[in-house]
């Protein structure tokens, strides 16, 4: 049986939020979004039956916020946010994202959206969860242009979160706050140490025990090509044509 | 009976916000006042002050590439899967906007701090980002109540008018605004209360009821309102009408090139000066 790129993120993902009470998706972020459809499946599906709550940013039936969109920052300060997702245009070594642009702001060569929430989730999710697929030396950089959110260090300020690693098409890295670096734990199947080597552009550790990142069984398969696949499209439905054709 | 905030257009309402007035404006789902855009650049409005909650689309890329905007403080500028806003990036190649970059929860913060009429408000996280470095406004403080705890501190912000597009307004000029509570927040926080677009005025008193008071942005706030059919589009407006996919790339393709952003302008924006060219 063959698994998708895309179904290995979204289970990786789901494997990731396993104990969370609640889960935060922003903006354009189909695979997190799945991902926290599947973690949500499987607590519903524990003895006894057990609830996850789901925020997804641009869905209308999975996002309970009445407050308005500052609903989401203030849970994520009230500590009500297990997990987030963020991505980058940049990532470096340290845990910095740039989601602002390259070269020199504000006359940027290359300009992105914006650091959106980045600068105070960030700081205060639990779970902070890179989530990032094209890997390579132009997204993988030694030093990020800019700062939008930067990553823990030791400077004193209120930061009961952070990144606990970050998940490409190639690997997932852990996140070490004490070393303030990425520590490679997996390399997804097919792919090669060296490979990550070669389209890493920041040093990071090893881990002794490196093994191949898990793949979903059948049933789970199953699970994320039918009932996960039509949830999230309601939210993505561009997405779910291309990846899931059977579901659209 | 004619009422004082009923105004007869969404360019009557346009005529009703001087040049460098400072606007505050939802993004691209909650509502956006694209009639009244179109109608601002059919006046000719100059620079303005957009202050975005939180994030900015296709109006802003629009105003930008119209020439009428002097300082951006936002977010983000994007049109999610839509496109790219080039008029938006020609306008830094060649510095001719002023940009404020922040972060969703620092205008939330700073328009929460306006409504409230206090100067400044704290807010966690943003230390160590280079947000700070080019926001000079924004200062970090030693937290007063506790030891070894910064924490930045941001100006209130105050626009002059909320500018935005609702379903609709009641006899009165309550505007219905459901759970999109920003749009309040945004509303009480500006000086001049709100101009609005909403799609009908209906004979019904929105507060009468405990359901839809609680959705409803009290008359209070309302400077004036008008009445524009589909004033979203091509955005889309809540689950009344959906983002016009295909107009959003006409523009995409457009808007890549200052003759095409202007043939633009010529083909959807100043519709009667064709026409009347034509004549």
């Amino acid at each position: 049986m063959t698994v998708s790129r895309q179904e290995l993120l979204i289970f990786t993902i789901a494997r990731l939020l396993k104990e969370c009470r609640s889960v935060a998706v922003g903006a354009s972020s189909p695979i997190p979004g799945a991902g926290a459809l599947l973690a949500r499946h499987w607590a519903e599906r524990e003895t006894p039956s057990r609830r996850l709550f789901l925020t997804i940013l641009g869905s209308g039936r999975l996002n309970a916020m009445t407050s308005g969109g500052v609903e989401l920052f203030d849970m994520a300060a009230q500590g009500r946010i297990d997990a987030f997702f963020l991505g980058g245009g940049q990532i470096d070594g340290q845990g910095n994202i740039n989601l602002v642009g390259t070269g020199t702001y504000p006359r940027t060569d290359v300009r992105w959206p914006g650091s959106f929430g980045s600068a105070y989730l960030y700081y205060l999710v639990p779970k902070m969860i890179l989530f990032r697929e094209e890997h390579t030396r132009r997204v993988m950089v030694p030093k990020v242009d800019f700062i939008s959110a930067p990553g823990p260090r030791n400077d004193g300020v209120y930061r009961p979160g952070g990144p606990i690693g970050l998940l490409t098409n190639l690997c997932w890295f852990s996140f070490d706050r004490i070393r303030q670096r990425f520590r490679l734990e997996t390399i997804h199947l097919g792919h090669s140490l060296e490979e990550v080597r070669d389209n890493t552009g920041f040093e990071f550790d090893v881990a002794p025990d490196i093994a191949t990142t898990s793949l979903p069984d059948a049933s789970t398969l199953a699970d994320i090509r039918g009932p996960i696949a039509r949830q999230i499209a309601e939210a993505y439905p561009r997405f779910v044509k291309q990846v899931f054709p059977d579901a659209a | 009976m004619p009422q004082d905030w009923l105004l007869p257009s969404a360019d009557a309402l346009a005529a009703r916000l001087p040049d460098g007035a400072k606007i505050a404006v939802p993004h691209d789902t909650l509502g956006v006042a694209m009639e009244t855009t179109r109608a601002l650049i059919r006046r000719g409005i100059k620079n303005l002050h957009v202050v975005c909650v939180p994030v900015a689309g296709l109006q802003v890329d629009l105003l930008i590439g119209a020439g009428c905007v002097a300082t951006l403080e936002t977010s983000a500028v994007t049109f999610g899967e839509h496109g790219t806003p080039y008029r938006f990036h020609d306008a830094l190649r060649r510095g001719t906007i002023r940009m404020l970059d922040a972060t969703c929860p620092a205008i939330h913060a700073a328009l929460e701090a306006g409504r409230k009429n206090i100067p400044f408000i704290p807010l966690r996280g943003l230390l160590g980002s280079d947000l700070v470095v080019h926001r000079p406004d924004w200062k970090t403080i030693d937290n007063p109540f506790a030891k070894n705890d910064p924490i930045a501190l941001l100006p209130a912000i105050r626009p002059d008018f909320a500018v935005f597009h609702a379903p609709y307004a009641d006899r009165v000029g309550n505007i219905f605004i459901g759970r999109r509570r920003e749009l309040a927040t945004m509303t009480q926080a500006s000086l001049g209360g709100a101009l609005v677009t909403v799609e009908e005025v209906r004979d019904v008193d929105l507060l009468a009821s405990e359901e839809t008071a609680a959705g409803t942005l009290p008359a209070l706030y309302v400077a004036h309102a008008a009445i524009a059919k589909h004033g979203a589009w091509p955005c889309g407006l809540w689950d009344l009408y959906p983002t016009d996919e295909s107009h959003f790339r006409r523009y995409a393709e457009l808007a890549r090139s200052a003759d095409g952003f202007a043939r633009y302008l010529d083909e959807f924006v100043h519709v009667g000066r064709q026409a009347a060219a034509a004549e």
